[in-house]
């Protein structure tokens, strides 16, 4: 009836694990009561969570990578612990079957529920309003993408309180993540929340490659998108590039777990060889799927608070249109040690430090942005200064990485997690952190708290060096990544530095959620009635805070480059409309929620082999997908009077506000 | 107080210092013990030394820019239309090709006289040892000699050393640090690795792709001796009781942590190739190392 499910997959035995479902469960009741309290479920239901509006689906996408973050660093402050105590025989306090899960699920957590739902929550609310759009080209299917996403982090997550997490690696590679070693349900939870949530990814880039091409602002052509466009842009066409690899290499390791086919196995003919180069062919370009919003983010930020037009547009935009096309055939850098002959390892080495190149052209494109400029130190330009130094020295790193003969000694040793922690948090976490300090008066309409916005990216910065430069130097010393326990007395003193350093995230994540606190207690003082709180140059500071739920009530046309701030020049930009029309906006749906609801049910069913259900499931998703394609009511117009009455209200609040 | 304390963290951070400088030792690979080892450290600071080239400026840029023009200076020069310079984008794409382009030179030349299979120039003819990775532990095999250790590796200094490379279960890296390249051992795979020592000691090995829960566990240490010492060494092997045949295998196939020393006296020629013939064989049953041994 339930399949390999039983009692004892829940593991009363650890505490650590107990304590915390605890806790959760304790948090989860206390939000339900409130909300049943103040009477707020339908108002949950209908405003937000069957939403197609992008800005408050990018808004769900980050307060989700947000408690995944925080969920995170709790793995990660454990490693740390476990290390520092662990060792001359020592066992510490994580036994292997547990440590093992840890450092899986902090590189997946990370990576794919962290990092992606940060990096698509900002595209949600900043992209479409960059070009002058009022949605995105598919609002339900980005609802769906959203839900699906969600799954994801609902698997991975009950997979801490029934059963297991894989204890294989972030990338479960064969033959260890399969059947014959792997038998527990890990593997599979870790397969199914990558697949279901991975769909949504794609079904993301498919919605912004579109959402992008095709609407536009009328004269905003290519040449003249804002950067953050642009990365997004190349970063939605790696998505429909790399993701079905993803998919693809996961379906072929599931078959091999659930059929039986030997795909990447030991014997009768697998190839475990063949499952790393298809990994990484996601996988690297999954890393500028990352990393290129977040220079997108920097640029804006830099132009913006230094009050200068962007150094070097047209090299940054072709930097990044050919960073997008390297970062295809540079996987193999990941295992130069697996036994490639020379010539194949020295071209996919070289082929990495070109990459270098463009990079380092951006680089100096933000340095001289400033240069000349009137630098005004807000936070995202202390996190865009904190990146410009960190990012440097990690990217030497990582070309010293590219270097065969080098990497023959560093690979897999802690010098490598020190570099991709270097290039991950220095740019991606940065970037994304720098971003959500600037956007997020345009998403709530008040600025965050600026003093502690200040302390966290000092906080983060200091805590980022303290705890990653012992990494780089216990790399010269020997020490390979996920150890459990070690006998090399001369790696621990570094090792409680890198503890300490790790504290000193920790209260720099503490710090920002008391920001947010503050933040939100103080809104009424920190108010932005102009929709423009920075002096912005790009058409999302052009609307309102927040922008009314249409965006723009008419669509702006634009003529330069920096289209708000040309506006703002020539004296446009405050010139009321004669009259407003009516508008023409998407309904609310919630199929993409049902449809998920329904997924999570399958890809539970799946892990533990409960096939009944599995049917079920699938007949629900389509079922719910039928009755979707049949469902005619899915938009309606805004009357035009409506339009003109928060129109002219808005007017009303800024004009206030200016006098 | 603000004396007491100062003075305390002064003594602290150089006390760190000072274990640090002291312990310049424990930076393996900083400190290599044979030939390859030498090369990978100075290609390490060669290709560091050439990036700091633009690292450095870029550096000292970053923290110049951000005070000179921050916005309380008004007497900075500010030029908020000015955004292209073809001489500053010359310079800044034709530095780093140039650097990459020595750099990328030098890549292809060491990738090639750092291959892991391309043999050691030497006057002593190369020791050959079979290495295959177990949950969680290391066979040697040493065809020549005849004799197999779970756990201990012994050779001469001086004498360029192939391991040939495999595993029985799942994928591992093999690495000594202190000696240099590291290679996967992965099933029905046998990847080779030429390294030598020039210097007797004792030199820590370890796997260095996580292959489970009881990986940290596969350690061992190389003991690099003189030529005669590894004669008697391998005698005294030769003296076990244990040999490693198929059913020897099948046990140490089994799961087991932290495995001590194990020594096996005897072995047959070919008893490696059985091991990654399981495997690759699109039929797995008749080519079992348990028969081949035997054979």
């Amino acid at each position: 009836m339930f399949g390999k499910l039983t009692l004892d997959a829940v593991p009363y035995h650890e505490p650590i694990i107990m304590i915390t479902l605890a806790i959760v469960s304790v948090l989860g009741l206390g939000i339900a009561v409130a909300l049943t309290r103040f009477n707020k479920w339908k108002w949950l239901w209908s405003e937000w969570l069957t939403s197609v509006d992008h800005k408050k689906i990018g808004i769900m996408y980050i307060l989700v990578a947000f408690i995944m973050l925080l969920r995170g660093f709790a793995d990660a402050i454990m490693m740390r612990g476990q290390l520092a105590v662990a060792s001359s025989g020592a066992e510490g306090f994580l036994p292997p079957h547990h440590y093992d899960q840890i450092f899986t699920a902090h590189g997946v957590i990370m990576i794919f529920f962290m990092a992606m739902p940060f990096m698509v929550g900002l595209m949600n609310i900043v992209v479409p309003l960059q070009i002058g759009a009022r949605d995105v080209a598919y609002p339900f299917l980005n609802s769906l993408s959203f839900w699906l996403f969600v799954v994801g982090v609902a698997l991975i997550n009950i997979s801490l309180g029934v059963g297991e997490f894989a204890q294989t690696g972030w990338l479960a590679y064969p033959p260890l993540s399969g059947i014959e070693y792997s038998p527990g349900v890990g593997v599979d939870y870790w397969i199914w929340s990558l697949q279901i949530s991975g769909l949504g990814t794609l079904l993301t880039g498919v919605n912004f490659f579109v959402t992008i091409m095709k609407m536009r602002a009328p004269g905003m052509t290519l040449m003249k998108m804002p950067v953050f466009t642009w990365t997004a842009l190349c970063t939605n066409i790696l998505i429909l590039a790399a993701f079905p690899v993803l998919t693809a290499t996961i379906a072929l390791l599931t078959l091999d777990r659930y059929l039986g086919t030997h795909f990447f196995t030991n014997e009768l003919g697998g190839n475990q060889m063949m499952y790393v180069n298809l990994i990484w062919i996601w996988g690297h370009p999954e890393v500028y799927i990352l990393i290129l919003p977040a220079f997108g983010i920097f640029s804006e930020v830099v132009a913006t608070f230094t009050k200068k037009k962007l150094f070097g547009y047209t090299s940054l935009v072709w930097a990044t249109a050919v960073i997008t096309i390297l970062s295809f055939i540079v996987w193999l850098h990941h295992f130069f040690t697996m036994g490639a002959g020379a010539n194949v390892n020295a071209f996919f080495g070289i082929a990495t430090m070109i990459i270098s190149i463009p990079t380092g052209v951006k680089i100096f494109n933000w340095l001289f942005t400033m240069y000349r400029g009137r630098i005004e130190f807000s936070t995202p330009i202390i996190w865009t200064v904190g990146f410009l130094i960190t990012f440097t020295i990690g990217g030497m790193t990582g070309v010293l990485l590219a270097v065969p003969g080098a990497d023959f000694v560093l690979h897999n040793s802690l010098f490598l997690i020190a570099h991709f922690h270097n290039v991950i948090i220095g740019g991606v976490v940065f970037g994304y952190l720098a971003g959500f300090v600037y956007w997020f008066p345009k998403a709530f309409g008040f600025k965050l708290n600026e003093k502690l916005g200040r302390i966290a990216a000092y906080l983060w910065i200091s805590g980022f060096f303290l705890a990653f430069i012992p990494l780089y130097m216990l790399g010269f010393m020997g020490m390979t990544r996920r150890l459990n326990n070690y006998d090399n007395p001369a790696w621990t003193p570094l090792l409680y530095v890198a503890l300490f350093g790790a504290f000193v995230i920790g209260a720099a994540i503490l710090v920002q959620l008391l920001q947010l606190y503050v933040s939100v207690r103080d809104r009424k003082q920190n108010l932005d009635l102009t929709g423009d709180p920075w002096g912005g140059r790009t058409l999302e500071w052009s609307t309102s805070s927040p922008p009314p739920f249409y965006n723009f009530a008419k669509v702006p046309v634009v003529k330069e480059l920096d289209a708000w701030w040309d506006m703002k020049q020539d004296g446009s930009a405050d010139k009321v409309p004669a009259k407003y029309e009516k508008i023409h906006m998407p309904r609310n749906a919630s199929e993409g929620v049902i449809i998920s609801a329904f997924s999570l049910v399958f890809g539970f069913a799946f892990i533990w082999h409960i096939w009944w259900l599995v049917i079920a499931s699938t007949i629900g998703m389509l079922l719910t997908v039928i009755a979707r394609s049949y469902n005619q009511d899915i938009d309606y117009y805004v009357p035009a009077e409506e339009v003109t009455a928060i129109e002219n209200k808005h007017i009303q609040v800024k004009q206030a506000s200016q006098a | 107080m603000i004396k007491k304390r100062y003075p305390r963290l002064f003594s602290l951070l150089s006390s760190l210092g000072v274990t640090l400088l002291l312990s310049g030792c424990d930076f393996v690979l900083l400190d290599p013990k044979g030939q390859i080892g030498v090369e990978e450290r100075s290609l390490i600071i060669t290709a560091i030394l050439l990036m700091l080239i633009v690292v450095v400026p870029v550096i000292i840029m970053t923290v110049v820019f951000a005070w000179r023009y921050r916005a309380s200076n008004t007497k900075a020069t500010y030029t908020p239309d000015w955004s292209h310079s073809n001489k500053i984008e010359a310079v800044v794409w034709t530095v780093p090709v140039l650097i990459i382009l020595v750099l990328g030179t030098i890549t292809w030349k060491t990738t090639h006289s750092l291959d892991p299979r391309r043999p050691i120039e030497s006057d002593h003819p190369p020791l050959t040892v079979q290495v295959v990775s177990l949950d969680w532990k290391w066979v040697f095999i040493y065809p020549e000699q005849g004799i197999a250790t779970v756990n201990e590796l012994a050779f001469p200094v001086n004498v360029p050393v192939r391991f040939e490379v495999t595993s029985g279960s799942v994928m591992n890296s093999f690495f000594i640090p202190q000696l240099g390249s590291q290679i996967y051992a992965m099933a029905g795979m046998k990847n080779t690795l030429h390294l030598i020592a020039d210097e007797p000691g004792v030199y820590h090995g370890l796997s260095a792709n996580y292959s489970g829960h009881g990986f940290s566990g596969m350690k061992f240490n190389a003991n690099v001796i003189s030529q005669e010492k590894f004669d008697e060494w391998v005698q005294q092997v030769k003296q076990s009781n244990a040999t490693l045949d198929a059913d020897k295998y099948a046990t140490l196939e089994k799961a087991s942590f932290n495995n001590p020393i194990e020594r096996f006296s005897n072995v047959t020629p070919d008893f490696y190739d059985g091991i990654v013939a399981k495997y690759t064989h699109s039929s797995g049953s008749h080519a079992h190392p348990h028969s081949e041994g035997k054979e």
